[in-house]
């Protein structure tokens, strides 16, 4: 960091090592669950005494979880597909708004990410029990979509703040219609970002637990509720099976997004 | 956009001027009227609950008007400790991001991009990896037969297994690994923000290395530094599932209480009044924050 000192190459080894310690700290507790998740044993040992896929089948025969599965597939595509395009026209929108109200908008669509999620989560359960809509999955997707706006917001507006805006009043001045415009020139700018929001709404749903663990029930409770819910009463290598398979899907998103972004930088 | 380009240097006259002005204000509702799906979503999802909260805290418990709620919560001492306790891990939450994530984050934005490019993957993987995944991990990390405790065993170091889990520690341990990646981005943000032709020249004018980054790097890196602080501070205000699983029972925060009133007793009126204290709380904590924040970027300028 301070590029114009010399430094003594003891102290270099020592800052890098330090370094790398921290990042096994980081990354080090996600992968855990991976080995864990093959264990024979009905218990959580480390290292595991042997090696079976039995707990995935136990996964994959139980009602209760394949049931959780289903249903936050459901939740988490519903997510995606509602939260990106209505994300994206807010961006795009508030880019276009001047000063103050450019504020007030964009604090508001982030609000979501700010407020203590259990507040989100009591209070939506009240509002649904008024209306009788208490553990239906359009409760749960209004609430995700609500969760991962911010998410798509910051992430598309930092793409538009790139986009040179000219091109889009060239194409208007040319005769091209308002969704020409957006069709032809626009949307193809953008897409890698559009893509990196869809993934990140998409886990943003497939990880909530706080409301779901209060607004869904039954056929609709989603994976990481009955997660959460089989933590607090018995400990067993399902979970550590259930982590691994998460854990799978956010590291392709992450590699996707990585990926996606070192192409067209 | 159109209203940009035509009311900038243009001055606009004559028969078309009316016209000219109809389309701008015709573009920027339109822009407006972009915005609407999300502010409809963020007001069925934030806003109206919050309302019913502040409606239904306001009613006791035979549905008269009253604070009855507020004044339970002002009068038991176990309240006031919750509070506490949730400043105090938030805090220390805090602290623990200051002292581990400055000196990464500074070691970070030294290097040349090919490497910075690994690290920032590293800080990014558990940011999107399930907060329920993480706290499980340190829970078969810490627990009595866990790694870390065999580990420090057949090293020697210890006897008897330690009580790592289940307590204080592993609750703050398990937020801090959460918080990090989210205190390092804005931090190193502002690092890689600091012209390099500062330092050069505090080099160049006989200053030692540590007095450079104590004076001159540091100063420079505070607002960022302080900014992060603050959003680590009020997002860890809110956690609820890392207390409640690493925590295991001996740690309780405000959100635990409020689930507890509404699963444990049904009480909604607890329950609310304490969430409209919960979000009072954070929203003064936050403002402050954001004053404190705005206080120490003038003075680095």
């Amino acid at each position: 960091m301070l590029d114009g000192f010399a430094e003594s190459k003891t102290l270099e080894r020592l800052k890098w090592a330090a370094a790398l310690l921290l990042v096994l700290f980081l990354a080090a507790p996600s992968f855990i669950v991976i080995p864990m998740s093959f264990s024979s044993s009905d218990f959580l040992e480390f290292p595991p005494p042997g090696l079976s896929l039995r707990w995935y089948a136990y996964f994959w025969d139980s009602i209760t979880w394949t049931q959780a599965a289903r249903a936050s597939l459901i939740a988490g595509v519903l997510t995606t597909l509602i939260s990106v395009p209505i994300g994206t026209l807010a961006a795009y929108g508030t880019l276009q708004l001047s000063g103050k109200m450019r504020v007030m908008v964009a604090t508001l669509i982030v609000l979501p990410a700010v407020i203590p999620a259990i507040l989100i989560a009591i209070g939506m359960f009240f509002m649904l029990a008024r209306f009788g809509l208490v553990g239906t999955m359009s409760g749960l997707v209004v609430a995700h979509v609500a969760l991962a706006i911010p998410v798509v917001f910051v992430v598309m507006s930092a793409a538009f703040s790139q986009f040179d805006f000219s091109q889009e009043r060239a194409a208007r001045s040319l005769g091209a219609g308002r969704v020409q415009t957006w069709r032809a020139v626009v949307i193809p700018q953008v897409s890698g970002p559009m893509v990196a929001s869809a993934l990140l709404a998409f886990v943003t749903s497939l990880d909530e637990v706080v409301v779901a663990m209060f607004i869904t029930s039954g056929e609709n409770a989603t994976l990481p509720k009955v997660m959460f819910t089989a933590l607090r009463d018995k400990i067993d290598p399902t979970i550590a099976s259930v982590s691994t398979v998460l854990l799978m899907i956010a590291t392709s998103a992450v590699v996707v997004v990585i990926r996606k972004a070192s192409h067209r930088g | 956009m159109a209203d940009m380009a035509l009311a900038g240097n243009v001055r606009l006259e004559g028969l078309n001027r009316r016209g000219l002005a109809r389309d701008a204000t015709y573009e920027r509702l339109l822009a407006l009227g972009f915005t609407l799906p999300c502010l409809l979503v963020v007001a069925i999802a934030v806003a109206i609950p919050c309302g019913w909260l502040f409606y239904l805290s306001i009613f006791g418990a035979d549905g008269s008007l009253s604070f009855e709620n507020y004044q339970r919560i002002i009068d038991g001492a176990s309240y006031a400790r919750i509070f506490m306790t949730t400043f105090q891990v938030s805090l220390l939450t805090v602290l623990a991001c200051v002292v581990i994530g400055v000196p990464f984050a500074a070691f970070i934005s030294g290097l040349e991009q090919r490497k910075a490019v690994w690290f920032l993957a590293a800080i990014l993987l558990p940011f999107w990896t399930s907060l329920l995944v993480r706290a499980y991990s340190w829970l078969v990390l810490l627990q009595r037969g866990g790694i870390v405790n065999s580990t420090l065993m057949s090293l020697g170091i210890i006897d008897e297994p330690l009580q790592l889990a289940f307590n204080h520690f592993a609750t703050i341990l398990g937020m801090t690994h959460i918080m990090l990646p989210i205190f390092i981005l804005p931090v190193l943000g502002a690092m890689r923000a600091i012209d390099r032709n500062i330092i050069r020249a505090s080099a160049s004018l006989g200053a030692t290395r540590s007095f450079t980054f104590r004076t001159v790097f540091l100063p420079l890196a505070s607002p960022g530094i302080a900014a992060g602080a603050i959003l680590v501070f009020v997002m860890s205000l809110g956690f609820y599932v890392t207390p409640a699983i690493l925590g295991g029972g001996n740690v309780t925060v405000i959100s635990m209480r409020i689930a507890r009133s509404l699963s444990n007793f049904s009480n909604w009126g607890a329950a609310s009044a304490l969430g409209v204290l919960m979000l009072v709380f954070t929203g003064t904590v936050f403002l402050l924050g954001y004053a404190l924040q705005r206080f120490i970027a003038r003075k680095a300028i």
